[in-house]
């Protein structure tokens, strides 16, 4: 009995995972001093060898005692003290098993010799005393990859975690590998309400499950689907967004995206040409026709602005002279009404970024040209403003009876005369008039007569 | 993010070393860090929160200035906000104690309130023991009632709104309102005397009001003739200021009234009414559907027209298959083909749908289809039911009384219900339906409206609470509108507070109205 508790001891002891302890790790000098040991005392094994060479020590399940294949399968299984309970249990299983084998001293099997001396005051060393086996054991054991010893406590279930998360605070979902973890969490998640959360465990998905089994899984999860949807929107993966609408046959939805792209891009050109892939995306029937509408639309626009019929390549093309091209366009433009047109003829932007009215035939040609076109009397006015000549302009301005020019141009030359002379002119009691008084009477001027 | 990030970057390649700081309001999103992290730039920059979540326009509303609320949620179906509603929410109880009786209709409603809940749990005993002083609140979704938010409104704040854009409670009134060259940027609150009086008025009362405000006060300046020193010393000294300050306001909301006429005016107001006034009602459908055509094809707005059409879409419960398409091309020759996406917004949203077949008004009332619940076994093949509802306008206005009748002329100086916020000629829903459940405490007797409405509803009431609040608090009620109220809204809760003896506070994710709406769902930036 006493052996077997011995047995089981060290069969813990044996474990190359220990529980945190807060002991240092061996030092290598024991360490290299208890293999010195280990190799001496293999000499008195092999020593003791022919001795017992008719002896063949056979465990439980067969396999010789001494042999690698029992050292392996008696150190298996012990390493690994995970804090999942099923493996516990799994070990606990195979432990009694194992404290039943007739255990030799270690100094005789294989494993022994690979075993080193346990940490000095720890739990384990106690044991030690009672046993007269060092424990610690170096041999390549078969069990839970090393990777899985965990020294720290991460262990916040699905729901404290949604719960961390959505406080904001600092959440590693690493250790949700199992598609089952990772489905639990995003069902808290989700039953927590909070979108943060629900993205910032799709994110999680997105990056650790293949597109297949997160799609498959996120069809029959509405809300967390379409949380995807947006965030991948938002980041603008286009890439994948397309390929889940394809995974869900959501085609209209996986038109429009598509669709969408064409919003970005400038160049006209580059447009068409995308348009024209939009064409055969499967559209509902009266959308296909609005695609090719505005693929046609933009198509034309192309075309009258690149070619014969623009007025700009007409221009190029024939070598026209501004003054001519000036002309016949700003009569097109009036005879239209299109004043804003007129505007643009004549507005270049110097280098500095200003802009100024210029116009190769001077601007009494324009206002004539305007006034044969029956302009209003407001645009008449802007550009008869713009004659450089005086006397020009004060004769066009009553001519063209442009009211306001006049005034303000006898005011800037200070003729009182001529001023009160035009007062005639304008009607009784109009803003003109009322504006010439003004004038008239204002302290601040000095009239010249 | 991605702005930031190429900021950043660039930064580093041209080798200049900067320190960077990144506040997000409210609140930073999971989303963020991994571009952040994504781009490289996630230990070059930290980040900061600024958890600013209420925002006091005026005495009795609060806004959370969050309109991008509208579309996340009622387009997108992302509850990012949620949680944002829910702390609001929290803040709101540990400043003001419990609140004794929650009610609400609609899916997200329910969402926040439960997450509230959550919280208030987790955060227990910073609530306990305290007296509530808000007795009940309310909490309702936006797509509880999109007619309210899609008229044109009628109320002095509604239509300033309307004209003007009110921006975080204050307006910019361009030179044509204040008679100078210069722009001038307004707070609009109850702090503005002139305003605060006139601010719920129907408009036809405005100008009167006005104008007789405009002689009083000549009036009172008049005083000063008679005066002898020590009374105009007084009078200098105390009532000047006053008279000044009371003066200068008058004469900006009296430009802005002029500026407003001389839009509406412009507009062709009257006929505009007229159609949605016959669309709330039910009469003239063809004629009304002609005028929305003729709106397209004139040009006249973008806005307007879609605005219009939604109107027609939800009181009709969805456009006869004709009409949309007819209407669709138009627009799209009218206002450009990449309004496509706008129209397919509209109808994931439920705003802008087409009546399937056998779908007439009659057929619909018998047959209330149900949101797709999340744990719903495969496939959905209908993309756009997830999200849009179908609307049972005319079967929920006729249970609910909303279109008043009206023996003789509606008074609007005098009103009588809150239909005067739409000349007496329909209460909005929402508000109806506030009234209908504070008047019973519970939804008992509503359950027709409740399945019309196609949502969800709740109401919870902690007795314990109940009793420590005081019949003061008990008529103190917080309305808590998801996804955007209107100044129609507010007006008419209002003057039911004053018919009732309630006084509501509201809550709002952003203060909206028709245009903003339209221009959430709009894919097209104008």
């Amino acid at each position: 009995m006493n052996r077997t508790k011995g047995d089981e001891e060290e069969y813990w002891n044996s474990s190359k995972f220990k529980a945190f302890t807060f002991d240092d790790e061996d030092d290598e000098l024991s360490q290299l001093k208890e293999s010195k040991r280990a190799v001496n005392s293999l000499r008195d094994f092999v020593d003791d060898d022919d001795d017992d060479d008719d002896l063949e020590r056979v465990s439980w399940s067969g396999e010789p005692v001494g042999s690698i294949s029992w050292s392996i399968k008696e150190t298996a299984g012990n390493s690994g003290s995970t804090h999942e309970g099923r493996e516990q249990l799994k070990s606990r299983n195979s432990f009694s098993s194992y404290a039943q084998l007739p255990k030799p001293t270690s100094t005789y099997s294989l494993s022994s010799f690979f075993r080193g001396r346990t940490r000095p005051g720890s739990f384990q060393s106690l044991s030690d005393a009672l046993s007269d086996t060092p424990a610690k054991s170096y041999a390549p054991e078969l069990g839970r990859p090393k990777g899985e010893y965990r020294d720290y406590s991460n262990d916040w279930s699905p729901s404290d975690t949604v719960r961390r998360l959505r406080k904001g605070k600092v959440c590693s979902l690493e250790r949700f590998r199992s598609l089952q973890d990772k489905l639990q969490l995003l069902e808290e998640a989700v039953s927590m309400h909070d979108g943060n959360v629900i993205t910032a465990v799709l994110i999680f998905l997105k990056r650790t499950l293949c597109k297949e089994i997160l799609f498959r899984e996120l069809e029959v999860r509405q809300v967390a689907l379409r949380h995807l949807i947006h965030f991948l929107k938002e980041i603008g993966d286009q890439k994948l967004l397309l390929d889940l609408f394809r995974y869900l046959d959501r085609t209209e939805e996986l038109a429009l995206s598509h669709y969408r792209e064409h919003l970005n891009i400038q160049d006209p050109e580059k447009r068409k040409e995308f348009l024209k892939t939009c064409i055969g995306l499967p559209f509902s029937a009266e959308d296909s026709a609005h695609i090719q509408d505005h693929y046609t639309l933009l198509e034309r626009q192309i075309i009258i602005e690149g070619t014969f019929s623009s007025p700009i390549n007409l221009k190029k093309t024939f070598k026209i002279p501004d003054k001519q091209y000036v002309l016949t366009a700003l009569a097109a433009r009036a005879k239209l009404r299109a004043w804003h047109d007129v505007d643009a003829l004549f507005t270049t932007k110097n280098w500095l970024g200003y802009t100024k009215k210029r116009a190769p035939i001077g601007f009494h040609r324009v206002v004539e040209i305007l006034h044969k076109n029956s302009a209003p009397v407001q645009i008449l006015q802007e550009y008869v403003n713009l004659v450089e000549d005086v006397d020009t302009k004060l004769n066009l301005a009553t001519k063209f009876k442009c009211h306001d020019v006049v005034i303000d141009t006898y005011r800037d030359l200070k003729d009182r005369q001529q001023l009160l002379a035009y007062r005639s002119k304008v009607d009784k009691g109009s803003a003109e008039e009322e504006k010439i008084d003004a004038l008239l009477s204002s302290p601040q001027i000095r009239w010249k007569n | 993010m991605r702005y930031i990030a190429n900021l950043v970057n660039a930064d580093k390649l041209a080798g200049r070393t900067r320190k960077y700081k990144v506040i997000f309001s409210p609140q930073k999103f999971y989303a963020c860090e991994m571009v952040l992290e994504e781009e490289g730039i996630y230990g070059d920059v930290s980040c900061d929160e600024w958890a600013f979540s209420l925002l006091p326009l005026d005495v009795d509303l609060l806004s959370m200035e969050l309109p991008e609320f509208f579309r996340d949620y009622f387009l997108e179906g992302d509850q990012r906000w949620i949680n944002t509603v829910a702390q609001a929410l929290h803040l709101l109880s540990t400043l003001y104690g419990p609140f004794p009786n929650s009610y609400g209709i609609g899916r997200c409603a329910k969402m926040s309130y439960e997450l509230w809940r959550k919280l208030e749990e987790e955060e227990d005993g910073e609530t306990k023991g305290r007296r509530p002083e808000i007795g009940h609140t309310f909490l309702l979704d936006r797509d509880t009632d999109f007619v309210t938010a899609l008229c044109s409104q009628v109320v002095y704040e509604g239509l300033v709104d309307d004209t003007f854009r009110i921006k975080c409670g204050s307006v910019d009134f361009g030179p044509e309102v204040t008679s100078s060259d210069k722009s001038l940027k307004v707070l609009l609150n109850a702090e503005d005397k002139v305003f605060s009086e006139i601010r719920n008025e129907h408009f036809s009362n405005v100008f009167g009001f006005l104008s007789q405000k405009a002689r009083n006060l000549q009036a009172q300046y008049d005083r000063r003739r008679g005066m002898d020193i020590k009374q105009m010393k007084n009078f200098v000294s105390q009532e000047l200021k006053g008279l000044k300050q009371e003066h200068r306001l008058l004469s900006l909301h009296i430009g802005a009234c002029e500026s407003i006429m001389k839009k509406k005016t412009k507009q062709d107001f009257q006929e505009l009414i007229k159609t949605e006034h016959a669309l709330l009602e039910g009469f003239s459908i063809r004629e009304s559907t002609s005028y929305i055509e003729e709106h397209i094809d004139r040009q006249v707005s973008p806005i307007e027209s879609l605005r219009l059409m939604c109107l027609l879409s939800i009181t009709e419960n969805g456009l006869i298959p004709k009409d949309y398409r007819s209407l669709k091309t138009q627009y799209l020759q009218s206002y450009g083909p990449e309004h496509l996406l706008t129209f397919s917004n509209l109808r994931r949203a439920g705003l802008l749908t087409e009546q399937a077949p056998g779908d007439t008004l009659t057929a619909v009332e018998s047959k209330v289809s149900k949101l797709v619940t999340d744990k719903a076994a495969g496939k959905i093949t209908d993309a756009f039911s997830s999200l849009a509802k179908r609307s049972n306008f005319r079967a929920i206005s006729k249970k609910l009384n909303l279109i008043p009748r009206v023996d003789g002329e509606y008074d609007l100086k005098v009103p009588r219900d809150m239909a005067y916020v739409f000349s007496g000629a329909y209460v909005p829903l929402s508000c109806r339906i506030i009234e209908q459940v504070l008047e019973r405490r519970s939804w008992q007797g509503l359950d027709e409206v409740v399945r019309l409405l196609n949502c969800s509803e709740f109401a919870f009431t902690d007795m314990t609470k109940e009793d420590k609040a005081s019949s003061e608090s008990l008529r103190l009620i917080l309305v808590v509108f998801l996804g955007g109220c209107t100044f129609s809204e507010i007006s008419a809760l209002r003057f039911l507070g004053r018919e009732k003896g309630y006084r509501f506070i509201f809550l709002t994710t952003a203060v909206t109205n028709s245009a903003r709406l339209m221009e959430a769902m709009s894919e097209v930036k104008a």
